[in-house]
């Protein structure tokens, strides 16, 4: 066909574009959408309440949460519960964390570890640990200790699994390339592996994160004086459903803060991700 | 140093994957290795540095490793595996840590051997950053900065597109004439193998046999690709290739 060909061929009447039919299937990060459902929501639910749409009794306004959250604070608990509840959580997190991520490695590592403990974890992961608590408390006491101990055994067994699925994954000529220049198995693993495996240990980190948090208020909800679990409890039983709401809303922003700390540090330490 | 190879044969369980292979790498000589898909070449070159064990006979180091060598056999990878973690410069310190250097000894090694491969102005760049070419020239900074006796290549320039290949092949013949290195270089393509090698060893099929040792007797910086007697003998190597190359593309693997 020779270029006059061509020329003529798209004065033709029967000439159309080839239609398209790409696109879609790819999500676009959209800001202050969500935000957005936020506030309408609240803003709803605020006028719901207020024209007795919503009775108060079933559900107070969000004011009313508010207030009761302002009280919580100018009594002076508002420390207490948020000081009890941080430090259980933070203790219990980080020594299931690095529990896990110790017998995870061993697991990843090392055959006869893996023979021996995976069976183990696959038959402990599955068991709510709330259901654990009693025996807990009988071994550790009803104090701080058994409240740390169900946290830790909660952040524990995700941080296991997501540790010694991640060393499977790592590639393995980098590890030959490790072998290959005459590495260390020290070095290797201090330098290749765990580091490869930083992705996985991660987003373990995100669902042990939120399993912490759900097992630290059951936690409290037995013999605890201070923390966001037993003062929700409280309000539950005194039918204080504007304290309740303050406290399950006070558990939500702890729950955002954590994630939001763990993409933070993902955003940090795996910048080098394409 | 020279590496040996003597009376070489591999199987895989009853499957027989290298029979009886001999030849020996000189200083300062690049050997090509060539051979039709599942010949075995790869599996040969992991015995050449130890990563695998030939079921009989024996891969021989002779003499002795160059002074302040710190890994006398050094792999140069088809996919480069460097950390994509670590910049260029962390690539070429991790292969350094680990061997009682100061930090300054591996600071200066470093920048030594980036000058040498005219890579300093990438030195803080990390793998993502890089194109292939890019990469796969870190992979080769990286294996000279442990003065290697003989590098075994695999497939060095397989991952890479057709023009950054041939721009790398021109950077390794340069670097051959500055450094002097020996190699082992495993190919599938012919080309590469007329360009680089001082010799060439073609593999037969499955299980793979020495079937020829070619000597070529022409400097690297002269084997222009317009020369005939270049491309007589890659239509040479080609003929030798064929009947094998067509016979390991039909077969079933087990």
């Amino acid at each position: 066909m020779s270029v006059t060909d061509i020329d003529s061929a798209s004065t033709d009447s029967d000439v159309r574009p080839v239609p398209f039919r790409g696109g879609g299937f790819k999500t676009i990060d959209r800001k202050f959408v969500g935000l957005g459902v936020f506030i309408v929501l609240f803003a709803f639910w605020e006028w719901g309440s207020r024209s007795g749409f919503i009775s108060s009794l079933v559900l107070p306004a969000p004011s009313e949460a508010l207030e009761a959250f302002m009280d919580l604070a100018r009594s002076g608990d508002l420390q207490l519960h948020l000081a009890a509840s941080l430090q259980r959580l933070v203790l219990g997190f980080t020594c299931g964390t690095l529990l896990g991520l110790t017998v995870g490695t061993l697991i990843g590592l090392n055959s006869l570890a893996r023979a021996g403990i995976s069976p183990l974890v696959s038959a402990i992961f599955p068991i709510p640990k709330i259901a654990l608590l009693p025996l807990f408390i009988i071994w550790f006491g009803i104090g701080e200790g058994s409240k740390v101990a169900t946290i830790l055994f909660g952040s524990f067994f995700p941080t296991v699994i997501a540790t010694y699925s991640g060393i499977d994954g790592v590639d393995r000529t980098l590890i030959r390339m490790g072998q290959s220049f005459g590495l260390s198995r020290w070095h290797i693993i201090r330098k290749i592996v765990l580091p490869a495996t930083l992705p996985s240990i991660l987003s373990g980190m995100r669902i042990s994160a939120s399993i912490s948090i759900i097992l630290l208020v059951a936690a409290e909800m037995i013999g605890a004086e201070y923390g966001i679990g037993a003062y929700v409890l409280l309000a539950g039983n005194l039918m204080a459903t504007d304290q309740l709401i303050a406290g399950v809303v006070m558990l939500s922003i702890l729950g955002l803060i954590v994630n939001f700390l763990i993409s933070r540090a993902e955003k940090y330490l795996l910048s080098w991700r394409s | 140093m020279q590496l040996r190879i003597e009376n070489v044969s591999h199987d895989y369980g009853p499957l027989p994957v290298l029979s009886d292979i001999n030849f020996t790498i000189g200083e300062g000589e690049i050997v090509c290795v060539i051979g039709p898909s599942g010949c075995g070449k790869s599996t040969l070159l992991r015995m050449l540095g130890g990563l695998e064990k030939p079921t009989r006979g024996q891969i021989l180091e002779v003499g002795k490793p160059p002074e302040g060598s710190l890994n006398p056999l050094t792999y140069v990878f088809q996919d480069f595996a460097l950390l994509p973690w670590r910049s260029v410069h962390g690539n070429i310190s991790l292969v350094l840590e680990g061997h009682g250097l100061s930090k300054t000894d591996i600071d200066t090694r470093i920048k030594d051997v980036l000058e040498r491969t005219r890579l300093s102005d990438f030195e803080s760049a990390i793998p993502k950053q890089l194109s292939g070419g890019m990469k796969q020239r870190v992979a080769i900074a990286r294996a000279l900065a442990v003065d290697p006796a003989v590098l075994l290549m695999d497939e060095p320039l397989s991952a890479l597109d057709s023009q950054t290949r041939e721009l790398l092949m021109a950077d390794l013949i340069g670097l051959w004439e500055r450094e002097r290195f020996a190699a082992c270089y495993i190919t599938h393509n012919l080309n590469e193998a007329v360009r680089l090698g001082h010799r060439v060893v073609v593999l037969s099929r499955r299980p793979g046999k020495v079937r020829e040792i070619v000597e070529i007797d022409m400097p690297l910086e002269d084997r222009d690709m317009t020369d005939p007697r270049i491309a007589k003998l890659q239509q040479d190597l080609w003929d030798m290739m064929r009947e094998e190359a067509l016979d390991a593309d039909r077969e079933l693997t087990t």
